[in-house]
């Protein structure tokens, strides 16, 4: 809606407020975008240009090679994997396990229900820390492992709250029916009440998903095996460790020499350009698909003022 | 955990929902608040199948949230990784008294408060920034605009930090961006270094917080602006309100219950900045200034190799963290009613 009706009279200040309001959006829009375009023109231009900084407006000297290139750069692929599989399975598993609990605690026959229920919504509030978290998946022989990424996000309290909200929203009549004509708990669930919460189910998909693409800190604690690294992680290192991102542009050489010119020979600029875009590209095509979800998750969570 | 900072506002803005079902669900509820979905039950037994189909799950909760809590012991012990806990020698509050044994390790606690209140109010100090945003936001007529501005301005807050780094290393490393337009335009002779510096660590990291979040900040407010009740709008028109009127006395006045109670959570989590940000921005020049208390236990504890003083420090951070949340929740439910947990 709009609190500003036609009827409203325009009173002397208006023209250059909006003028100013509209120019001050629109410089902190174009701030927050343009970050992204830099990433994207410079992984396309000529590598040796984009060495010097000196591609700042539109590509210079376009070309795609470097995306051809960098798959075939040491643990890229088995980054990109790592990641997609932690994504696809990890956003599987606590989609699944957020519907499932989220319905069966609205189930008031459930022995010790609200027992239970606070025992889960608790662990909101209270963290046991950094090094206890790293003592106890040692134990569990969770380090180096990829269930690290997995296991320990599938029960995710605030998914839970949300689900449950939406289905203590639903008719209650919709269960009755169908105890009635013999379903038992569990097939209420997979034939009544699942298909019926696709929208809080999506809104809960796209933040674990984005979640799990983004997540990088179990990789650092968790994870020294290489081939476990995400893509996440990979780009830290590239970024900060020269040394590895030169082995990594020398691998590259090593590779494609023969064939390489100075615009596509590539340079620790280029790789680290064309592994961001890689790791960006997913979040920029989701988004503005998705932004109605995000939006709702938010609102779905938000305080009732 | 990991996962749920990726999204914080959501995390605070669980708020009302658990305290709801304290009062609703429970046994002992009186009848008559029973909702007509919880009479149907009435009478049948209660079901065990029901809860081993959900025990699986609760023995997750129980390995990654509960156990780790015995973890603490660490604190007590002269923990060798090698050796498990039962293998190393008890010694009592020797961690927690070395903390604030020698003045330089006073010095070190010392300074990495001071970064984490520091950050933790910068960003307190900023907070009625997103309310201004969708407040000026609001006024904005063009509707194509006003989403494009809103698409652009919240995608920063869906990338990781790592993201962010690497942005921030392309455009103001000494090799980046800012360094070679300032050089072309003869303005500067030298790079200046941006980041590899002890200088201003507080306010760049504030500021590149704000660029993440900002926009996704406003978002909360934005929609509680088209909650409000037009007939407010109505009646302050006919007393003669202009535009600026209207945003002083009927907009920012409906934002603040919202506000405050993002607030009070603000101030409950002051001492956990979270370590990503500071990690991925941490250098051997502003190590100093950038090291908050979440990455102070990550630096000495994984990189440092003292498990046990790291668990003494998180132990203590942990319960002083329960205990504000649960202070600011007294206070909150004396001044409106509700609790916000």
């Amino acid at each position: 809606m709009s609190i500003t009706s036609p009827a409203l009279k325009r009173t002397r200040g208006d023209f250059p407020f909006a003028i100013v309001n509209y120019a001050g959006f629109l410089l902190f829009a174009l701030l927050c975008a343009y970050p992204f375009y830099f990433l994207i023109i410079n992984s396309i231009s000529a590598n040796d240009m984009s060495a010097l900084g000196q591609v700042r407006l539109w590509p210079e000297g376009f070309h795609l090679s470097n995306y051809t290139q960098i798959l075939q750069l040491d643990g890229l692929s088995a980054a990109a994997i790592v990641s997609v599989a932690r994504t696809v399975i990890g956003t599987a598993c606590t989609v699944l396990a957020s519907a499932f609990l989220g319905f069966m605690f609205t189930q008031e026959r459930m022995w010790k229900r609200s027992l239970w229920y606070r025992l889960v919504i608790f662990t909101m509030y209270f963290s046991a820390g950094l090094i206890p978290m790293y003592i106890t998946m040692k134990t569990l022989g969770l380090t180096n492992s990829f269930w690290v990424y997995i296991l320990p996000a599938i029960v995710q309290p605030f998914n839970i709250i949300l689900v449950k909200t939406y289905v203590e929203s639903m008719p209650a009549s919709l269960q009755e029916a169908a105890e009635i004509d013999g379903a038992g708990t569990l097939r209420v669930f997979f034939r009544i009440i699942l298909p019926n919460m696709t929208p809080i189910l999506a809104t809960v998909a796209i933040f674990t998903a984005v979640a799990q693409w983004n997540s990088f800190q179990d990789t650092l604690l968790y994870i020294t095996d290489q081939k476990l690294y995400s893509l996440q992680y990979l780009l830290y290192t590239y970024t900060n460790q020269a040394s590895s991102l030169a082995q990594a542009a020398q691998n590259a050489q090593g590779n494609l020499g023969a064939l390489a010119t100075a615009a596509t020979t590539q340079t620790p600029t280029s790789i680290r350009m064309t592994v961001a875009v890689l790791v960006v590209l997913p979040i920029l095509f989701i988004y503005p698909l998705f932004q109605r979800y995000f939006v709702k998750g938010i609102m779905l969570g938000a305080v009732k003022g | 955990m990991s996962l749920t900072q990726g999204a914080p506002l959501l995390d605070r803005g669980t708020a009302d929902t658990p305290d709801r079902e304290r009062g609703r669900g429970s046994e002992d509820a009186p009848r008559g608040r029973r909702r007509d979905r919880d009479r149907r039950h009435r009478g049948k037994k209660a079901s065990p199948a029901m809860f081993l189909v959900i025990l699986p799950f609760l023995v997750l909760v129980l390995v990654f949230s509960y156990l780790p809590l015995a973890g603490w012991a660490t604190a007590f012990y002269d923990y060798k990784p090698a050796l498990g806990l039962s293998g190393s020698d008890f010694v009592g509050f020797q961690w927690f008294r070395m903390l604030v044994s020698s003045p330089t390790q006073l010095q070190q606690i010392g300074q990495v408060m001071a970064n984490t209140l520091a950050m933790s109010f910068l960003g307190i100090a900023t907070s009625l920034l997103p309310v201004f945003f969708a407040m000026l936001l609001n006024e904005i007529r063009a509707p194509w605009f006003k989403n494009a501005v809103q698409t652009l301005t919240t995608l920063p807050n869906f990338i990781s930090w790592v993201l962010v780094y690497m942005i921030a290393f392309s455009l103001f490393s000494t090799s980046g961006l800012v360094n070679s337009v300032l050089n072309d335009w003869g303005i500067i002779t030298t790079p200046i270094k941006f980041l590899d510096t002890g200088e201003h660590v507080w306010l760049t990291m504030l500021l590149w917080s704000l660029w993440k979040g900002l926009g996704w900040g406003a978002i909360m407010y934005l929609a509680a602006i088209t909650s409000i009740d037009p007939a407010l709008y109505e009646s302050a028109r006919i007393d003669g309100a202009g535009r600026f009127q209207l945003m002083r006395y009927i907009t920012f006045p409906q934002l603040m219950p919202t506000y405050v109670v993002l607030l009070v959570l603000s101030i409950a989590n002051m001492l956990n900045n979270g370590m990503e940000q500071y990690y991925v921005f941490q250098n051997a020049f502003n190590k100093e200034h950038i090291q908050v208390l979440d990455l102070y236990v990550y630096n000495i504890g994984i990189t440092g190799n003292s498990l046990s003083m790291a668990t003494a420090l998180g132990m203590l951070k942990s319960v002083i963290s329960v205990v504000l949340l649960v202070t600011a929740n007294a206070i909150a439910k004396r001044a409106r009613g509700t609790s916000i947990i």
